[in-house]
């Protein structure tokens, strides 16, 4: 099991430091949004599974060829409570890691769902005593604000699309059924759940390449998705209005009490704003439906090589 | 009067333009006025939405006088700065509750994105 261990140590390495970045800087995902994320998701997912996989084979080797059957005989000198006579500190000592990063990574999700659930059921409260339905939309609410905002709040028993009076004042109809189904689109798809999943994940390993560039890359990836889903509705150059008419007008809400705006988020939200403009305006047509493919494979074959690697009898 | 957030809103809105702590009689009377519908609550109605507004940490009750009278625990402006905080805001964990449309960009780069635009 040395080899395999081995590869997925390599594999490990790779996922968490130069691939991510390598990723992060290009330029064709503006082009295919949908399978950049999937790729995201499995260099995440094979990322933490060959961390944890590496260790646990490596902590193994004493106990046998196969995985399966040396967590078996590792359960069985558990109990009698003995070890063989192989094995020596390093592989106890990667066994232990094995297991306290996987409990620390299922632990990080669980308590960033937590966590974002209790933050959204107060602000959940708030929005229902401060903004009022909208008769003509159902699901959506006017919130008295001067700033200009959109979002949407998933969630039970309904999600929410909440607009301010403001929104409403600077766009004209047609931009704002742009904004209307852009934040559908990701309360449909589901977004905030890759979101929170990638938060957790960086809140696990926030020292690693394959955690923070993920995180950012997934955030500019999702609202690309629901921009296109909303240019199905609308104009691209009605949507682009719209994100630049409300990504430039904060500049001029000044009614509102101290907010710490534009600090600290603005660097990554605002070429995250530039570069959705962008792709509306240049029109530049999707990726190639072979490269997508070629892409949706890789992502497969990321989690696939790990898992097999795993399950596989081994050849030394 | 449709639905019990849209009752406890109307409750909230009352006791935000109040200028003194309210009983239930008298929410009663004033909810009744602001709907127009002519319908009367029900007293248990609104005792049911105050005490659910009570638990959520809206609204305070004072048990000293009787009736009880109740009052908003903190002011609509003050609850609409927490709200737009998370909002727009510096909240480092935000986009895990809520999907905003834009977020905001400095001046310069508001000009150069409109100058994108204006070359269409």
């Amino acid at each position: 099991m040395l080899l395999t261990a081995s590869l997925l140590a390599a594999l490990a390495v790779a996922l968490a430091w130069p691939v991510p970045i390598v990723l992060a800087r290009a330029t064709w995902t503006s082009a295919a949004p949908g399978v950049a994320l999937l790729l995201w998701q499995a260099i995440a997912l094979a990322g933490g599974l060959s961390m944890i996989g590496a260790l646990l084979t490596y902590g193994l080797i004493p106990f046998g060829d196969r995985l399966i059957g040396a967590l078996v005989a590792f359960f069985a000198a558990i109990a009698e409570g003995a070890l063989p006579s192989g094995a020596n500190f390093f592989q106890m000592f990667a066994l232990s890691g094995a297991v306290l990063l996987g409990v620390h990574l299922l632990l990080n999700l669980a308590m960033t769902f937590v966590r974002a659930s209790r933050q959204r059921s107060r602000h959940r409260q708030l929005v229902g005593l401060l903004s009022a339905p909208m008769p003509e939309r159902p699901g959506t609410r006017i919130l008295d604000s001067a700033a200009p905002v959109a979002y949407c709040l998933p969630g039970a028993p309904r999600s929410m699309t909440v607009l301010s009076a403001g929104l409403l004042e600077l766009l004209d109809d047609e931009q704002l059924r742009a904004v209307v189904a852009h934040e559908r689109a990701h309360v449909n798809q589901r977004h905030h759940l890759v979101l929170l999943a990638f938060r957790a994940w960086r809140s696990a390993l926030p020292w690693f390449p394959i955690a923070s560039r993920a995180q950012d890359a997934v955030g500019v990836l999702v609202e690309m998705l629901a921009d296109d889903r909303a240019r199905r509705e609308v104009d691209d150059d009605v949507l682009a209005q719209a994100v630049a008419l409300v990504a430039s007008a904060d500049d001029r809400t000044d009614g509102e009490p101290a907010i710490g705006r534009r600090d600290g988020i603005a660097a990554a939200s605002a070429a995250s704003v530039g570069r959705r403009v962008a792709r509306l305006v240049e029109r530049r047509s999707p990726l190639a439906l072979p490269a997508r493919i070629a892409v949706g494979a890789a992502a497969v074959a990321l989690v696939a090589g790990p898992t097999v690697l795993l399950i596989l009898p081994t050849f030394d | 009067m449709a639905t019990l957030g849209e009752l406890e809103r109307a409750t909230m809105d009352v006791l935000w333009d109040a200028h003194e702590p309210l009983s239930a009689g008298d929410l009663r009377e004033a909810l009744s006025r602001a709907g127009g519908t002519g319908k009367e609550l029900a007293v248990t109605t609104v005792l049911t939405v105050l005490s659910r507004l009570e638990n959520k940490g809206f609204v305070t009750r004072d048990r000293e006088s009787r009736p009880h009278v109740y009052r908003a625990a903190t002011s609509r402006a003050e609850h609409m700065a927490e709200l737009m905080h998370e909002v727009l805001g510096s909240a480092p964990d935000r986009d895990a509750v809520l999907a905003r449309f834009v977020g905001q960009v400095s001046a310069s780069e508001a000009e150069q994105l409109r100058k994108l635009l204006a070359t269409d």
